[in-house]
């Protein structure tokens, strides 16, 4: 039995750790997607701050915080403040629910990788969701310039729709899963097949759900309003959309909001979908090697381009990651760390497989024109959600 | 501690209440809706009704709340004009007002029977399991008679709006 003191130390520690984990990604994401993105179309992206731009976040966090913040003459004050409030808020609060892994004792204390755990987490996320429109909703009405307006009029409509096949593709797996909590939903699927297939929900018997993940990924593509649905800031039509009238660090919470959204998307698909923390194959054919195969294959690479530089820093700053690669990879070898070291692993490596997606596309796919979108959503979308869900009740209630 | 977050709760559905009529612009007043759709979620969440919680988050203060305020950025709603009503009106309505919900509580105070208090966390039937055990085997014609009264609403919504504009 743990008092009420402990618990909220527990709590808060906890609550700072994912804070300070989660707005590093934020910045470092902006990073992965602005390399990525140069490589896709043959650039090299950011590489003036820090070795290969690896400084550029702190860069761009600097300036956007010193920028000095427009407030135009036109706005409805109120709502032009409150509006990157709201989006922010209800973008971020939904990372308190996530699991990161499972059960662990440090020091003694015994605790859950997860801020907290609620009964009906799913369906707290989705209100959240949905409650994130405000702040983009009333950017684009309280900034009373009509390109912001656009932008805010497509984004609710676009968020109601695509909530509903959303919903849809999130009831399939529910029905196989028999719970609301992100906690039990992982635990649903815990094991193998046979010894090697894992129980992930999109492999589980009796109806593996490939379809319902196609669908939940489109549809979060459409709730974080990213390429190619990104209408409500289409910069050929809109100029910038909804944040049009929005500078310095208003402007940087939208874009946090955003980014943030990607994350808890990425983050439930792999709850929901892909078995949360459990690892690909079992930790007898070696599964709980594989992360310290790959940072020590990383870090024997940055030795080989060391002593063979392109360019005459290389020599020194290569070996220096190399080192650190290896340092890695002996901790993942040690027991004690293995056992929450590899659910962050695994965890982070879907999350991030996902997030990769997200940016994959948004250097490949063109922008939808706003009809295909909405005809998209209704007479696609929608109807094989709910095909995908009959048959999944069918299934379950045969087996 | 109970108590306390109840009256902060309740104070804020309240308040968000009187600003939904005091103010004069439409998203003022919408947004104020939020906030007691959202205020009554927490009061829900905190008598231990989960499910009914979450459903009032994602219907009410979400998905009608969102329409509201879509509608409203549509039409692009100014400011409402205020009505110059006769003194009287102004004068009496509020006492009047009044009077007739203290007479209305008299009277259902006086024919339902007397119920004891609510205790926090003594609800323990608020789970998504326990309200859909109730949902699909008690209250099953209910649920089954509401879920056509929708449909015909929504069938009814669409003979309406494809009428041909000439």
């Amino acid at each position: 039995m743990t008092g009420s003191i402990p618990y909220l130390v527990i709590a808060l520690i906890k609550t700072l750790l994912v804070v300070a984990v989660v707005m590093h990604v934020l910045a470092y994401l902006q990073w992965v997607e602005r390399k990525v993105i140069a490589h896709v179309q043959l650039r090299v992206g950011p590489r003036r701050v820090g070795p290969h731009g690896l400084l550029q976040p702190l860069a761009d966090v600097i300036k956007l915080i010193t920028k000095e913040g427009m407030i135009p003459s036109h706005v409805n004050k109120v709502f032009y403040f409150l509006a990157p409030f709201l989006a922010v808020v209800f973008a971020l609060i939904p990372m308190s629910l996530i699991p990161f892994g499972g059960d662990i004792t440090v020091f003694g204390v015994h605790t859950s990788m997860q801020v907290t755990d609620v009964s009906v987490g799913i369906l707290l996320v989705l209100g959240l969701s949905g409650m994130g429109v405000y702040g983009v909703a009333l950017a684009g009405w309280a900034s009373n310039n009509k390109y912001s307006l656009m932008g805010g009029l497509r984004s609710s409509a676009q968020m109601i729709s695509y909530e509903l096949p959303m919903a849809m593709a999130i009831a399939a797996p529910l029905l196989m899963l028999n719970t609301l909590s992100f906690r039990g939903m992982v635990d649903g699927q815990a094991g193998f097949y046979f010894g090697v297939i894992p129980k992930w929900i999109i492999f589980q018997y009796p109806f593996p759900q490939v379809v319902s993940f196609i669908l939940f990924i489109v549809a979060g593509f459409a709730e974080t309003n990213r390429v190619p649905f990104d209408l409500p800031e289409a910069e050929n039509e809109l100029v910038a959309g909804f944040h049009t009238e929005y500078s310095s660090m208003q402007f940087a919470a939208f874009f946090m909001a955003e980014y943030a959204n990607m994350m808890t998307v990425s983050a439930i698909a792999t709850i929901l979908f892909l078995g949360g923390w459990h690892p690909l194959w079992p930790a007898e054919y070696g599964s709980k090697f594989l992360p310290s195969l790959i940072f020590a294959a990383s870090g024997l690479i940055c030795f080989s381009h060391g002593f063979s530089p392109a360019r005459p820093f290389d020599r020194i700053t290569l070996p220096v990651f190399g080192v650190i690669f290896l340092g890695i990879a002996g901790i993942f070898l040690i027991p004690v760390a293995q056992t929450f070291l590899l659910p962050i692993f695994w965890f982070g490596g879907k999350t991030g497989a996902i997030l990769f997606v997200f940016i994959w596309v948004r250097a490949t796919l063109p922008r939808f024109r706003y009809d295909q979108l909405m005809r998209f959503a209704w007479t696609f979308l929608f109807p094989v959600a709910i095909v995908n869900l009959f048959i999944t009740g069918l299934l379950v209630a045969l087996s | 501690m109970d108590a306390i977050l109840f009256l902060l709760f309740a104070g804020v559905a309240v308040l968000c209440g009187i600003n939904l009529v005091l103010q004069t612009h439409p998203i003022s007043s919408a947004l104020s809706l939020v906030g007691v759709m959202g205020a009554l979620a927490l009061i829900y969440l905190q008598l231990g009704g989960e499910f009914i919680a979450m459903a009032q988050l994602i219907v009410y203060a979400g998905a009608v709340m969102v329409l509201f305020v879509f509608v409203i950025m549509l039409l692009n709603e100014g400011k409402e004009r205020k009505v110059h009503r006769k003194l009287w009106v102004r004068w009496a309505g509020a006492p009047l007002l009044f009077a007739f919900v203290a007479m209305m509580s008299a009277i259902v105070v006086r024919i339902l029977p007397p119920s004891e208090g609510v205790t926090f966390g003594k609800m323990t039937q608020g789970t998504a399991q326990a309200v859909g055990t109730k949902l699909f085997t008690i209250y099953l014609l209910p649920f089954e008679v509401t879920s056509v009264l929708i449909l015909i609403a929504i069938i009814g919504a669409i003979v309406l709006a494809s009428k041909e504009v000439d």
